[in-house]
């Protein structure tokens, strides 16, 4: 089959990788400038760590589970071997390298919502079962030849696989951590807990923003022949039109609520759009994207209130409310909006429910596992830092190196 | 020998440096000083409004002789005001001694405020 692949194809698929790769920086921008500069260094670290144990534990298992033949459930263990893939019109290992930086990002996501108070330790085990059990099995679902794909599931470029999973991951974790030391009065009342940057944050969404353009286009897996050409246009458009939709939702909905323009949480809608779009970047038109993009972060500031103010969840930078609320709502609209099979186009209920089913599972999936892994883990050594070291920084005593020194 | 310490506002640091210049004051030392105060700034963050009553201001400090404690402080008076509530406080005290490091001089005669 050597003489199947594509060049372009390649090329195309490995810039792609690439562009996902550099969303990595802009998560931990993103994470850094949104909380405060005594955390600074750890959550870099924590941004590194995620990309380094899934990038290695992704190889040994990880894909194996996601892509391996296995049953509808999971993949098969093949240990350090990505072989059994075989080439397509990519080599195997351009198909694995992409896979490989969409697990990373899910892993990523998570550790926004536990800034701030985690133990290193905890986190690095964490991040390693994110990445060899509970994104490959759900991806397995859905990418892999699992049930979900079975069903007819459409998930383009993983709202509900990668976001859905890291963000209500994310969930769990700030729920068993409870909230930072000063977020709450003893009356109940939520404190604003201002980022110490955020042109750091600001920038991170741009690099966000950017690096979308390689996660979702580049999902289609080619750009040979007029079809590619077109779908891969296509959905930059898409992308491109929720993230613009998305972010001016926030900043006249802040406008109209606040009496401000707020920058904070028009960051928080630009990527509330870009995560809503990515399950139904290729089958919903362009307008479609951009009402996707409109709900999605009205969606978002209104999750970002309830967390906040009446279930007192901290989530300092927004992942649970960004990447687990708007990655289920975008799955859900993309059977809503897309052009062949959507509700709204005359495809019945029947695509609508699959998504909704799909979003709902992995949701689920997510939250019991996180859910499980933390509480193991909080019972056995304690997740989250001693307040001293809380209230110090989780530079100096987790890492004994501070991100900023005169 | 006295010391006058102006708080002022941050952005009239420039004025009050260049009509502190012009009152003979060739040296001061300044540092940012954050204060506490009844006036109330609105601010909001990811969807939380909360309000701040940090004030940023610029503090001045200048030793000089008696003689020019009036003119450095109708200096600042003048560059400093706008006539909002928050313009700041002068305060002058006196100052027993002092010595220069380098020479070991002490008294008036080390001050540098002569041009």
């Amino acid at each position: 089959m050597e003489t199947m692949i594509n060049s372009l194809d390649t090329v195309w698929v490995l810039i792609a990788a690439m562009l996902v790769f550099f969303m990595q920086p802009g998560f931990a921008i993103v994470e850094a400038g949104f909380t405060r500069s005594k955390n600074s260094a750890n959550i870099l670290m924590k941004n590194f760590v995620d990309f380094m144990a899934g990038s290695i534990l992704f190889w040994a298992i990880g894909f194996g589970l996601m892509h391996g033949s296995g049953n509808g459930f999971i993949g098969e263990i093949h240990l350090f071997d990505f072989s059994f893939f075989g080439d397509s019109n990519i080599p195997v290992e351009c198909s694995f390298i992409f896979q490989t930086v969409f697990c990373a990002t899910a892993a990523t996501i998570v550790s926004g919502a536990m800034a701030e108070r985690t133990k290193f330790s905890m986190y690095v085990i964490f991040s390693i079962l994110v990445s060899t059990i509970i994104y490959p099995i759900e991806g397995h679902w859905a990418w892999g030849g699992g049930w979900l794909s079975e069903m007819g599931f459409h998930d383009f470029a993983g709202s509900t696989v990668v976001h859905t999973c890291g963000g209500v991951i994310g969930l769990a974790g700030a729920i068993i951590l409870g909230p930072r030391l000063g977020k709450y009065s003893k009356s109940g009342q939520s404190n604003a807990i201002p980022g110490h940057n955020l042109t750091f944050g600001a920038l991170g969404v741009f690099i966000l923003w950017f690096g979308w353009f390689g996660f979702n286009p580049g999902s289609q897996l080619a750009a040979s022949g007029a079809d590619n050409a077109r779908a891969i246009s296509h959905v930059m458009v898409t992308t491109n039109m929720a993230a613009a939709t998305g972010g001016m939702t926030a900043l006249v909905i802040t406008w109209l609520l606040y009496k401000k323009a707020s920058l904070s949480l028009v960051c928080n809608g630009i990527l509330a759009g870009l995560v809503g779009i990515t399950a139904g970047c290729d089958v919903v038109s362009v307008g479609g994207a951009a009402i996707i993009g409109v709900l999605c972060s009205a969606a978002m500031i209104g999750s970002v209130s309830l967390l906040d103010k009446v279930l007192h969840i901290d989530d300092p930078v927004g992942a649970v409310s960004v990447h687990g609320v708007c990655g289920m709502l975008g799955t859900i609209l993309t059977g809503v909006f897309a052009t062949e099979g959507g509700l709204l186009y005359g495809g019945g209920w029947s695509f609508l429910g699959v998504e909704t089913l799909g979003c709902l599972v992995v949701a689920a999936w997510s939250f019991v596992t996180g859910y499980a892994l933390f509480y193991v883990l909080d019972k056995w050594k304690g997740i989250r830092v001693e307040p001293r070291i809380e209230e110090e920084g989780l530079d100096i005593y987790e890492h004994g190196e501070t991100a900023y020194n005169s | 020998m006295k010391k006058i310490e102006a708080i002022i506002r941050r952005t009239k640091f420039d004025e009050v440096k260049d009509a502190l210049f012009e009152a003979d004051i060739n040296w001061f030392s300044y540092s940012e000083v954050k204060a506490i105060g009844q006036d109330r700034q609105d601010r909001i963050y990811r969807g939380v409004m909360y309000s701040t009553d940090i004030i940023s201001r610029i503090e001045i400090t200048i030793i000089c002789r008696d003689q020019f404690v009036q003119p450095a402080v109708d200096a600042i008076l003048k560059a400093a005001h706008t006539g909002e509530v928050g313009d700041g406080r002068i305060f002058v005290s006196t100052v027993d001694d002092t010595w220069s490091i380098r020479t070991g001089e002490h008294g008036d005669s080390v001050i540098a405020d002569i041009k």
